[in-house]
């Protein structure tokens, strides 16, 4: 037997998931710098690493921009004691930060982010891949409704119950918002379906943000209802639930949720690049000038990354700006509002997509 | 008094979608962001103490190096936590100073009961004590937050004396004598 082919199967599994576990874990330093400098302050900048931390300029420049500040969160999270409360059901309490963290490691397998040759550079190059990302991401949901319901106490249950809630409303609008982009994308009669490869293949001249801005708008703000961002992080609303659904965690298993939620965020900007901003696509217009090879694959990753950071910065931006909303009113934009919007802009679209195919062409 | 109700303008559409509204919030955020950082880091960077400022309380020398404390026990009575003991002591006849007859033996001010407020500065006649600018101290047991007279000097330092009173005292005696009035 070959066992080559799973062996390199194996090792882009493992590189992947390192870069967006470090991407996720440099998302938090990212999301404590951006409040220290929108609230006047600095942010963590004293952590020191011995032998880098004294390099005379770059060891003082790193140390001030907190470099090494996410290896010991990292530290402190496996280190801390690790109570269990008496009361927690305690099956379900362990479980759930495994829920929790397995469906937003999961959906990168999926995400394409780049492009080397023509071939798409991604784990698993699927037809269904945008379904595959709404189905497993949405799993992460039960890991915080299994969390707040096994912690056995009322703040945790409450931001258990607020969050399946949330999850079903936005989840519709999401779904519908993306619809049009992948009637967009394909051409009648194309094998296609959802890959979410074909969709950036198809922004090569336009992207779709400037083809579908209002699919775009009800896209991002259904993703920050996904990811529990900050004017939605009903689940946590830290003011109202102490501290939501993972108030009874503590140390690594609150590390999990923790990494989760920011993975999720990592993701979900992967997947807003890719429907709505080109992609690996350089800029409108110019869609691919990066050289054949392996080193236009670097590049289009890079271009890719880049993008998605700037998604991330957005995402935190947007929280350290942003007060929370009323629980209702969380629930009056996605039902009364975000769903029509997306019903009508979907069935808009597919009646301008029938006059452009019957009549025009 | 009369009373004009100005009607609130209603919200025009690209009001009620709050997104000019979002995006001008996102607009000070932003420049928020490369404005100067207002954080003191504290150990690295001092504060500016304003004169004036209430610290520990220490006593102090005037520049010929007497202490001047005359141990009236003014400051122990009007201290309202009762922060300062101090027993009074004789100077002895030998000494320069003898004629000040009295300086403290014993002087402890306790630091963990101390208010800082000050009263112990304004009430004392010789200006002996002083509130400093020192904000923060730190021990590792109480008995060592009870400054004794030495500590309290050695923190306190020698101040400016604008009277010098003592030696006009014991000059203003000699003069006295000279003149067969003493
Ligand atoms: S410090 Fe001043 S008030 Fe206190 S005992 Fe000495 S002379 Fe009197
Ligand atoms: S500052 Fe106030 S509390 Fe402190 S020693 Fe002086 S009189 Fe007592």
């Amino acid at each position: 037997m070959n066992y080559l082919p799973i062996l390199i199967a194996l090792l882009k599994a493992v590189i992947m998931i390192s870069v967006v576990m470090g991407i996720a874990a440099y998302a938090v330093l990212a999301e404590r710098k951006i409040a220290g400098w929108i609230q006047g302050r600095y942010g963590p900048n004293r952590t020191v690493l011995p032998f880098i931390g004294v390099i005379p300029i770059l060891g003082n420049m790193l140390t001030r921009l907190g470099i090494f500040q996410p290896v010991a969160d990292g530290l402190k999270f496996i280190f801390k004691e690790d109570p269990v409360p008496g009361h927690v059901n305690k099956f379900y309490y362990f479980l759930a930060p495994c829920v929790a963290f397995i469906p937003a490691m999961t959906t990168m397998v999926v995400l394409p982010f780049g492009e080397m040759d023509g071939v798409p550079l991604v784990l698993a190059n699927i037809d269904i891949g945008m379904l595959f990302i709404l189905a497993v991401s949405s799993l992460g949901v039960y890991g915080i409704i299994l969390a707040g319901w096994s912690a056995n106490s009322k703040y945790p249950f409450l931001g258990g119950i607020r969050a399946s809630a949330q999850m079903i409303s936005y989840e519709l609008a999401m779904g519908l918002s993306i619809l049009p982009a992948f009637l967009w994308a394909n051409a009648p009669g194309s094998e296609t379906g959802l890959s979410l490869f074909n969709v950036v293949q198809s922004q090569d001249q336009l992207w779709m943000v400037f083809w579908q801005p209002l699919s775009a708008l009800i896209f991002l703000v259904a993703l920050f209802a996904e990811t529990n961002r900050l004017p939605f992080d009903m689940p946590e609303a830290e003011t109202e639930l102490v501290s939501g659904y993972h108030t009874e965690y503590g140390s690594m298993k609150f590390g999990l949720f923790f990494v989760g939620e920011y993975t999720h965020i990592v993701i979900g900007s992967g997947v807003l690049v890719v429907l709505y901003f080109g992609g690996w696509n350089f800029l409108p217009g110019i869609p691919f000038p990066w050289p054949a090879g392996w080193a236009g694959g670097l590049l289009s990753t890079l271009w890719f990354l880049l993008k998605v950071f700037s998604v991330v910065f957005f995402f935190m931006w947007i929280r350290w700006t942003l007060p929370r909303f009323r629980y209702d009113q969380v629930m009056r934009l996605g039902w009364a509002i975000l769903l029509p919007l997306a019903l009508a802009n979907l069935v808009l679209n597919a009646i301008l997509i029938a006059l452009f195919e019957n009549w025009l062409v | 008094m009369a009373f004009k109700q100005l009607a609130r303008k209603p919200l025009n559409w690209a009001e009620r979608t709050y997104l000019p509204q979002i995006i001008m919030g996102l607009k000070i955020t932003f420049w928020n962001m490369l404005k100067k950082k207002v954080t003191l880091e504290y150990p690295d960077v001092r504060p500016v103490i304003p004169n004036g400022y209430r610290g520990i309380p220490t006593l102090v020398k005037d520049p010929k190096g007497r202490e001047k404390c005359v141990s009236c026990q003014l400051c122990e009575f009007v201290c309202p936590p009762k922060a300062i003991r101090i027993q009074p002591g004789e100077i002895p006849e030998d000494s320069e100073n003898a004629h000040v007859e009295k300086a403290p033996k014993e002087f402890d001010i306790d630091m963990l009961r101390c208010i800082y407020c000050g009263f112990c500065q304004e009430v004392c006649p010789e200006e002996a004590i002083f509130l400093q600018k020192v904000f923060s101290l730190s021990g590792y047991s109480r008995e060592e937050m009870v400054f004794p007279k030495a500590k309290l000097y050695e923190l306190g330092g020698t101040y400016p004396d604008q009277h010098y009173k003592w030696e006009k005292k014991r000059s203003a005696a000699e003069e006295n004598q000279a003149n067969g009035h003493g």
